[in-house]
């Protein structure tokens, strides 16, 4: 812009442009917006289970990927800074409504926030001393140690009944008592927000940066006079913090939190799992995967008794054909309708997920025959799937199920060697483009 | 200290050894390099040239002997804490961060030295002085164009120049770098070796190289390794000159390099 007053040199400007530019203020009031009318237009009390799980899983999700994404740390007890953040929290609220502690509740999550960073520190510091495979163990041990320490002491974490606590406490304030769930999910989406900003913006800090320096090359970063085991240990603290936060509002969300299941390693790969599906090089992958995460674990569980089976199913495809995950592939797609290559790109996504649903369909109804037969044997070999009547004993189902899926693989695999080809040609293209950009 | 009769040396070996299980790599090295001097170090391949480099730049431990920095001992102390005592390395072979752009390379190498540190409390947008000396050191290395280029997309020749680009990004006064132009052609080496001095001017450098055209044209000082010792350390004109060089290593490089106009 001209009118810019002439004060700012223009040696500055040109590193300035990027921190507040429009887009990013229209994508942050976006997402403000989203998180403030999402429960106006969800209004069953499901939906709002689910958005008051998404918003902290939100928040859980973005501490990881401080580690997965942006520290190449891979962590597999990500729910011991959770859970013990819960744990404290709930232990706080109990407190705080005999009133032995005088904190509100609004500042509970922090209070969860504070625990998860002191047992970041303290675990922490073992953890962080090697990276790689060495990290990605040490935390699977002290995972394990952590949850079996659940059940050794049930004065702290309740053994297997687990604590359990009354958020509505103290004098309400302008007429809130966080009883009703409307008002918690409020207090979450506010934590939500405040916590994404924050991650956000320690991408764009020193130690941000360096920790993606160690994340790529951790031995150059020992020769640019940082110490790269501290670089991980703050980073792990700062995750631990995020971490902590998210498992206090979980806390005040279920009002309960046991052992066996808020710090166990199955929780911890959840995370992990759902984070890579999201998308771990991306800031905002991380947000996607909270929202699948809650999808998956309510409405995916609801539809098949498989459900994990076809979470296993994704995300081994995930990891061969995207391992960036969908936060990738939206950004791939995005560059192609930048440079107009997207529209071209239609008819073959159409056969892509067309021929993907047949196989699926196909791969679906053995799978919901194979359950049947295992599971509901007493009530005989008929099953209804999506409105047909399949009969789970008979060699024609599983004969026609199976002639199913192959078609659908085989017109798949047309469709995908197809697509492969069409991709590289778009991809060259757009390089052509950019060098033509650059000569000019 | 009693080092006020003269300056110390910016970087000096004292009877530096390594022994890697049994095998002595490097046996009893002494060096000493003035400030501002070049030096280049050659030798046959596996004399331990770059073992030399590893000892300096603390990548390992010495099994004993002495390194000093500026008259401070830095044998035996980690790669950091001898970069921020002003010593700074390039690698063999490419050693950059591919999924960063050029311009993050450089500022993730000036920042420590610019006193940031850890700090998570700052955005590197506000940075002004970090972003004026990367965007200083992209022009130095003549890569202003590939600012927001990925490491990993560059060219050779580009990866290398960033390389050197890192190493000077902390202003270190003492300088290794290990065959800088290794795997280049012919020209892109001439150029190459133009952008050393002017980027290494004023400092102390050191340089494993394999070129005798390069050696001869960039050093002040040339260290002869052989088996892990240093057989000779004098000017160019002298260790061409000298017999035992020559009878060791040298004989026809030298001869080559001479003949090839350099």
């Amino acid at each position: 812009m001209k009118t810019t007053p002439s004060a700012v040199s223009s040696a500055t400007q040109y590193y300035r442009f990027k921190p507040w530019n429009v887009g990013r203020l229209v994508l942050w009031s976006l997402f403000a917006l989203l998180l403030i009318v999402a429960p106006m237009l969800f209004r069953s009390s499901l939906a709002l289970t689910m958005l008051s799980q998404i918003g902290y899983l939100i928040i859980i999700c973005l501490s990881y990927n401080i580690l997965l994404g942006q520290g190449g740390m891979l962590s597999f007890g990500h729910a011991v800074y959770t859970g013990l953040g819960s744990f404290i929290a709930i232990h706080a609220m109990n407190l705080a409504g005999t009133g032995a502690l005088p904190v509100p509740l609004v500042l509970i999550p922090l209070v969860g926030g504070l625990a998860g960073m002191f047992f970041a520190i303290l675990l922490g510091f073992v953890t962080t001393k090697k990276s790689g495979t060495t990290f990605a163990m040490i935390t699977l041990g002290i995972g394990e140690l952590v949850a079996s320490m659940a059940l050794m002491f049930p004065e702290f974490f309740g053994g297997e009944g687990g604590i359990t606590t009354d958020r509505v406490y103290g004098q309400p304030l302008f007429g809130i008592t966080f009883g009703p769930a409307i008002q918690v999910y409020y207090l979450i989406a506010a934590y939500c927000f405040v916590c994404t900003a924050a991650m956000f913006a320690f991408t764009g800090t020193p130690l941000g940066r360096i920790l993606n320096a160690v994340r790529d090359n951790p031995e150059r970063v020992e020769f640019i006079g940082y110490n790269t085991r501290r670089v991980r240990y703050f980073a792990f603290i700062i995750a631990g913090f995020f971490a902590g936060i998210g498992g206090g509002l979980a806390a005040i969300n279920f009002e309960i939190v046991t052992g066996a299941d808020s710090v166990n390693v199955l929780r911890s790969g959840g995370y992990l799992l759902f984070t890579f599906l999201g998308g771990a090089t991306f800031f905002f992958g991380p947000i996607i995967g909270a929202v699948l995460l809650v999808l998956a674990s309510v409405l995916l569980s609801e539809l098949s008794k498989a459900w994990l089976l076809y979470l296993g199913l994704v995300f081994l495809f995930m990891v061969m054909y995207a391992p960036g995950g969908i936060a990738s592939l939206i950004m791939m797609n995005l560059r192609l309708a930048k440079f107009g290559k997207l529209r071209g790109l239609w008819p073959s996504y159409l056969a892509l997920g067309g021929t993907a649903l047949v196989a699926l369909l196909g791969a679906a109804a053995m799978v919901g025959m194979t359950y049947h037969l295992q599971l509901n044997a007493a009530l005989g070999p008929a099953l209804n799937f999506l409105g047909a009547t399949l009969q789970a004993n008979a060699v024609g189902s599983w004969f026609g199920a199976g002639f199913v899926l192959v078609t659908g693989l085989g017109l798949f695999e047309l469709c995908r060697r197809q697509f492969v080809r069409q991709w590289g040609e778009i991809q060259e293209e757009i390089e052509h483009e950019i060098k033509r950009g650059e000569a000019l | 200290m009693n080092t006020t009769t003269h300056a110390p040396c910016a970087l000096e070996l004292r009877d530096l050894r390594k022994n890697f299980g049994k095998t002595e790599i490097i046996r009893g090295v002494n060096l000493a390099v003035k400030p501002g001097e070049r030096v280049a170090i050659i030798g046959p391949n596996g004399a331990g040239k770059s073992t030399l480099f590893n000892l300096i730049s603390g990548r390992f431990g010495p099994t004993s002997g002495e390194v000093l920095l500026n008259g401070r001992r830095i044998d035996g102390k980690a790669p950091y804490e001898i970069n921020r005592m002003g010593l700074s390395r390039s690698f063999q072979i490419t050693n950059i961060f591919p999924k960063l752009s050029v311009f993050e390379n450089l500022r993730c190498g000036v920042l420590w030295s610019l006193g940031y540190k850890y700090s998570f409390l700052r955005f590197l947008s506000k940075l002004d002085d970090a972003n004026e000396r990367a965007k200083q050191l992209m022009e130095m290395i003549r890569l202003d164009k590939k600012r927001d280029t990925l490491a990993v997309n560059l060219t050779y020749a580009e990866q290398r120049a960033l390389e050197i680009g890192i190493t000077m990004a902390g202003g270190a006064n003492v300088v290794l770098l290990d065959e800088p132009t290794a795997g280049m052609s012919r020209s892109e080496t001439t150029r190459f070796i133009h952008l050393i001095k002017e980027v290494t001017e004023g400092r102390t450098l050191l340089t494993v190289e394999h070129d005798m055209g390069v050696v001869f044209g960039l050093a002040d000082k040339i260290a002869v390794v052989v088996y892990g010792e240093v057989i000779a350390f004098d000017t160019p004109d002298a260790v061409r000159a000298n017999a035992r060089v020559q009878e060791a290593y040298l004989g026809s490089a030298v001869a080559d390099a001479h003949a090839g106009g350099h």
